[in-house]
């Protein structure tokens, strides 16, 4: 009995985060797969002078999670440098993303290729939502 | 025994062709073809062209590390390399061609002239005079390709800041504008007076309308006509998986050569060339569902090549180095897919149409491959790992061939020997 409470207490403060976890992971790929893939490649590494890195580049590991949000969200077409270098191409908008969509596939981006920077939980979009 | 025998005999093959691609700076040709390393690392190399001295300038996407963005090289000692190589400018952009000792250069909003003195050297590297000026660029499609006509006409490609001309550029579900505004400024050629300065839209010409971006464009001096190359649109399977599969998205629509001649139109954004039908179909966003035909007044493309292959540059072969096939034939210069994806990426290489009386005259063949750098048939997945990319052509005095590379930065000549 004692050992039985034990191991809820263990599934639900440790096992269960992780298998949410890993299962938000797997959905993040599932999402990049379908609607980033193609313009930001396989490997993360974008299109040289057309569409952006992921891999490696400041502002998708950068701590303004509002900015990556609201790019996700509604895409991008302002002629602004990314590390030394200006993409060409328009980044499609994401309406019918739903705020854990946003969370799973920057939690994968975040944590693809080369980077390890912090996962987005949901309370992390829809925070950064009330802040626009 | 057997077995080392043909391990050693393996490793004496892979050797031969690793050598035999070292000869040619990693370029694998026709038979009796020859490449060097004209210059390598001199920055985002976009388009080149060469003095009938044989001195050639390259124009830069980007200043190099040293601040510049025209780079002449100059190969004093005729040893195939360059050996003499300075720069002026500091703007980046694609366009660049020189006519006797007129080299115009672009900007993505400016077509500059600047002078050379008898030895190719620029008199006025600091103050050029501006031919056209407030060129739309709107990011997409924004670099400025330019060539001269036999009458110093200078023609300037204009791309469309857009995808297919959707109300709301590349999504999904958006309709394409009826009639397309942005033709009125962009998705065509231009015309303005090679000598005129500080030339704006109203002193110009719109040449050809309906083509969404060309960056290679050559004047046909045998057929004294432009030819353009299209960049075909994005995103079929995207925004219509009703109609299309990633397999077919990956095959539309072709990149096409056009012929035009002054009020042509090509058809951009309301229809498209499908390579497997041989047609011109009709865009989904204009109300087609992947059959339905459209354009009947678009005139139908020269040659058409697989899709997505980026032709970046196009030039017509006058030179007498080369064999006779060569002779009048169209080089297109293929920058190298990367909208396949997943699939394995495409082009990478420099192609060769033969033409006859100004018209094509067989099948497009690949004349010069192995930029990616990778070995055999190893495809490029992911366009960052391809080590050089073809972006632009120039013909010699002596009828060398010129390839530029914008990626690494590398010259590569091309000659023919017996």
């Amino acid at each position: 009995m004692q050992l039985n409470k034990y191991f809820t207490v263990l599934f639900i403060s440790f096992l269960l985060p992780c298998m949410v976890n890993a299962q938000n992971l797997v959905h993040g790929k599932k999402l990049f797969e379908t609607r980033c893939l193609v313009c930001h490649q396989a490997d993360g590494g974008g299109v040289p002078n057309m569409n952006a890195p992921l891999d490696g580049s400041s502002n998708v590991v950068g701590n303004n999670i509002a900015r990556l949000v609201r790019i996700v969200k509604e895409g991008y077409s302002e002629k602004i440098p990314l590390d030394g270098y200006y993409y060409n191409n328009v980044m499609t908008p994401n309406p019918d993303f739903k705020d854990q969509d946003i969370a799973d596939v920057l939690s994968y981006i975040r944590n693809s290729w080369s980077n390890k920077a912090s996962k987005i939980t949901l309370a992390q979009v829809q925070a950064a939502k009330r802040k626009k | 025994m057997k077995h080392l025998k043909n391990f050693f005999f393996l490793l004496l093959l892979t050797i031969a062709t690793q050598l035999q691609a070292q000869n040619n700076a990693g370029l694998t040709l026709p038979q009796g073809f020859k490449a060097s390393l004209f210059a390598d690392t001199i920055g985002s190399a976009r388009h080149i062209t060469i003095t009938q001295n044989g001195v050639l300038f390259a124009k830069l996407m980007y200043p190099n590390k040293a601040g510049k963005s025209i780079i002449r090289l100059e190969d004093v000692n005729k040893d195939g390399v360059a050996d003499k190589i300075t720069g002026w400018a500091n703007y980046g952009g694609t366009g660049i061609y020189v006519k006797g000792k007129d080299l115009y250069a672009t900007s993505d909003n400016d077509v500059y002239l600047y002078q050379l003195n008898d030895k190719d050297e620029v008199v006025n590297p600091l103050s050029p005079k501006t031919i056209v000026k407030g060129l739309i660029a709107k990011n997409q499609h924004a670099s400025k390709s330019i060539t001269l006509d036999n009458q110093n006409n200078i023609y300037v490609n204009i791309g469309a800041y857009s995808n297919a001309c959707q109300e709301k550029d590349r999504i999904k579900g958006s309709k394409g504008m009826m009639p397309c505004p942005i033709l009125d400024s962009a998705g065509g050629i231009w015309k303005f007076d090679g000598s005129k300065e500080n030339q704006v839209y109203g002193d110009g010409k719109r040449y050809a309308t309906g083509l969404r971006n060309v960056v290679g464009l050559d004047w046909n001096k045998e057929t004294n006509s432009l030819f353009v190359m299209q960049h075909g649109r994005d995103q079929l399977n995207s925004f219509y998986p009703e109609y299309y599969s990633d397999a077919q998205s990956a095959e539309l629509p072709a990149e096409t050569m056009y012929e035009l001649h002054e009020g042509d139109n090509a058809g951009w954004p309301y229809i498209y060339f499908d390579p497997y039908q041989k047609k011109k179909i009709l865009s989904p966003e204009y109300g087609g569902d992947g059959k339905k035909e459209g354009g009947e007044n678009a005139v139908n493309p020269a040659v058409f090549f697989p899709a997505h292959m980026a032709p970046n540059a196009l030039l017509f072969y006058t030179g007498n180095q080369f064999p006779a096939k060569y002779k009048n034939g169209a080089f297109v210069a293929f920058h190298g897919s990367w909208n396949r994806a997943p699939l394995p990426q495409e082009g990478y290489f420099v192609a060769f149409v033969p033409f006859k009386n100004g018209k094509p005259s067989g099948e497009w063949e690949i004349f010069a491959n192995g930029f990616s750098g990778l070995s055999g048939e190893e495809k490029v997945m992911n366009p960052r790992k391809a080590k050089s990319r073809p972006c632009g052509l120039a013909q010699g005095p002596d009828g060398s061939l010129y390839v530029s590379d914008d990626s690494r930065g590398s010259i590569f000549k091309i000659t023919y020997a017996q």
